[in-house]
């Protein structure tokens, strides 16, 4: 299926890592500057073979850390950019998540979660990175991240992906993981006309008033390199025109807007999927490859007269606050059950009116429905 | 379905899965795994087929257990379900005395090399396996095949799957 067309729309059986890349540049995206890393090596090759057809570029980068460097310039000029990496090249990209947070610039980095600490289990899976995601780079930052349950999701949040980083002007990320990413199954690409793509808030006031962090914007127009603008980007504190202002005033301009865009639209970001949690008892809380397996175990309980309703995160950032709220006020216990000793757990159990329990692996498998099954069992007695 | 690394499990993986998913209007799920080895590591390819979506992806007890490599029999025989059927490679594959399952031998690499090129062995295993089971459809497959070989060795690889079906219709053993 190598062609030109930037949306190949048909039915494709392919891996769930070549389903992100399609996503991609489906969205747009025409620069990808990466490193790979197994368990997300595909999407590199993909992007290798890809990007040149449809007219984009495609680079490898020394590192990790000069991979985003080349997305985030990449993105200043103009270009839909990402890059693909799992968790030891995510932990090198934190200082540029945080640069790309500060300036502002849309980009995608998809993560292939692995088993770690460390360089881990390079080909076994994990969801271990999630509180890396939120909170890796230092600083006060939001961050929006979606985290695919199926080779179909994979291309479709790669699309939501690239809209919320080009409508917020921030680095977004696609918390996958190895099972996800390397699985081989259906996938459908809508046409052309039917996928919804956005691009930044661009400048229509000349050059000489432009302001490029305007502050009287939640999300100011961003002028491209190269465009006839004036543009200083710095990664320290800086005033409406761009330059260092490093001083309280300065921060207490800059930092709670950047803060403010996302949590002051909060509502039309987040997403989650309910499913049987009208009546439910105790309710699941899952995402990503801990959906399937989740769904199985809910229908198994429900067969055992336990009333289980799961809660699937659908972007695990900003956290889904409001559902987790309401099925904890009609629950009697929450279970949550991730491949990790214990990570979504503390946002869920911070905004929990009732108990909340915890079902962890250390990495390398995903839960078999029967294991997620004797956890609802076990919380319900 | 079990071998060593070049001798097309993940490719005949891939191609049951095409036919399962874009010609039988099926769903199915492929994963692979393989030793470390550069060439001639042990190689795996796990399928799921169903007629509704695959909510749990991982093959623990197989259906079906196809092994073109003694490695592969002795990785993974035991995973097979008791009323499981089994189909070895006759020249590659010896089970244990202890063996007792459905089993078919099929002289897939001596038929390949009859055709004239031993890289087509796995689509005659392909060709066995449609043959005794009903993953997918003999049409399913015929075009999956043809949508995954090489451009011009489309005649070899139906020829391999017409054998593959001949020899497991002849009771191959």
């Amino acid at each position: 299926m190598l062609d030109s067309r930037p949306v190949l729309t048909g039915e494709h059986f392919v891996k769930g890592d070549v389903a992100v890349m399609e996503g991609a540049i489906a969205a747009g995206c025409r620069f990808y500057a990466g490193y790979p890393i197994t368990p997300s090596s595909e999407i590199a090759e993909r992007a290798s073979q890809r990007l040149p057809l449809v007219g984009g570029e495609y680079i490898q980068m020394e590192d990790e850390i000069g991979s985003l460097a080349a997305v985030i310039g990449a993105s200043c000029g103009g270009a839909k950019a990402m890059t693909a990496t799992s968790g030891p090249g995510l932990s090198l990209m934190m200082e540029h998540i945080g640069l790309a947070s500060m300036l502002e610039t849309p980009c995608v980095i998809v993560d292939v979660q692995r088993g770690g600490p460390s360089t881990g289990l390079p080909t076994l899976t994990s969801q271990g990175d999630m509180m890396q995601a939120r909170w890796g780079s230092h600083g006060d930052y939001e961050i929006v991240a979606y985290a695919p349950s199926t080779v179909q999701e994979m291309f479709d949040f790669a699309i939501k992906a690239f809209n919320a980083a080009e409508t917020y002007r921030i680095p977004v990320l696609v918390m996958a993981d190895q099972i996800i990413a390397q699985m081989t199954t259906k996938l459908v690409i809508p046409p052309e006309e039917e996928i919804e793509t956005v691009y930044r808030p661009i400048p229509d006031v000349p050059a000489e008033e432009y302001l490029p962090f305007d502050s009287s914007y939640l999300v100011p127009p961003m002028a491209l390199a190269g465009t006839g603008y004036r543009l200083h980007m710095t990664g320290l504190t800086h005033s409406d025109a761009g330059y260092p202002e490093t001083n309280v005033p300065g921060q207490e301009a800059l930092v709670p807007r950047l803060v403010r865009k996302i949590r002051e639209n909060e509502e039309k970001i987040v997403e989650v999927e309910e499913r049987l949690v009208d009546d439910a008892e105790v309710g699941l809380v899952i995402y990503g490859s801990t959906a399937g397996p989740g769904w199985e175990a809910v229908q198994a309980a429900r067969k055992e007269g336990i009333k289980a309703g799961m809660l699937r995160l659908v972007t695990p950032w900003p956290f889904p606050r409001t559902p987790v709220r309401r099925l904890s006020e009609q629950v009697d216990a929450i279970l949550v059950a991730e491949v990790n000793m214990g990570q979504m757990v503390h946002p869920v159990t911070e905004q929990a009116e009732c108990p909340v329990h915890h079902l962890g692996l250390p990495g390398g498998r995903i839960f078999h429905p029967n294991e997620i099954l004797r956890g609802l069992r076990k919380v319900v007695t | 379905m079990a071998g060593f690394g070049g001798q097309g499990i993940i490719t005949a993986g891939k191609i049951l899965g095409r036919a399962a998913v874009l010609y039988d209007q099926g769903s199915a799920v492929l994963t692979e795994d393989y030793g470390p080895e550069k060439m001639g590591g042990w190689s795996k390819a796990d399928l799921v087929i169903s007629e509704k979506e695959i909510r749990y992806p991982i093959v623990d007890k197989p259906d079906v257990f196809l092994a073109m490599a003694q490695d592969g029999f002795d990785r993974f025989h035991e995973t097979l379900r008791p009323d499981g059927r089994a189909l070895f490679e006759k020249g590659l594959v010896h089970p244990t005395r202890e063996w007792k399952r459905k089993t078919s031998f099929i002289p897939a690499l001596k038929a390949a090399e009859e055709l004239g090129r031993k890289v087509v062995a796995n689509i005659v295993m392909i060709g066995a396996l449609v043959e005794l089971t009903d993953v997918v459809t003999r049409e399913a497959a015929q075009k999956a095949i043809l949508d995954s070989v090489p451009k011009g060795t489309e005649q070899l690889n139906e020829e391999a799957f017409r054998k593959g079906g001949e020899l497991a219709r002849g009771g191959a053993s």
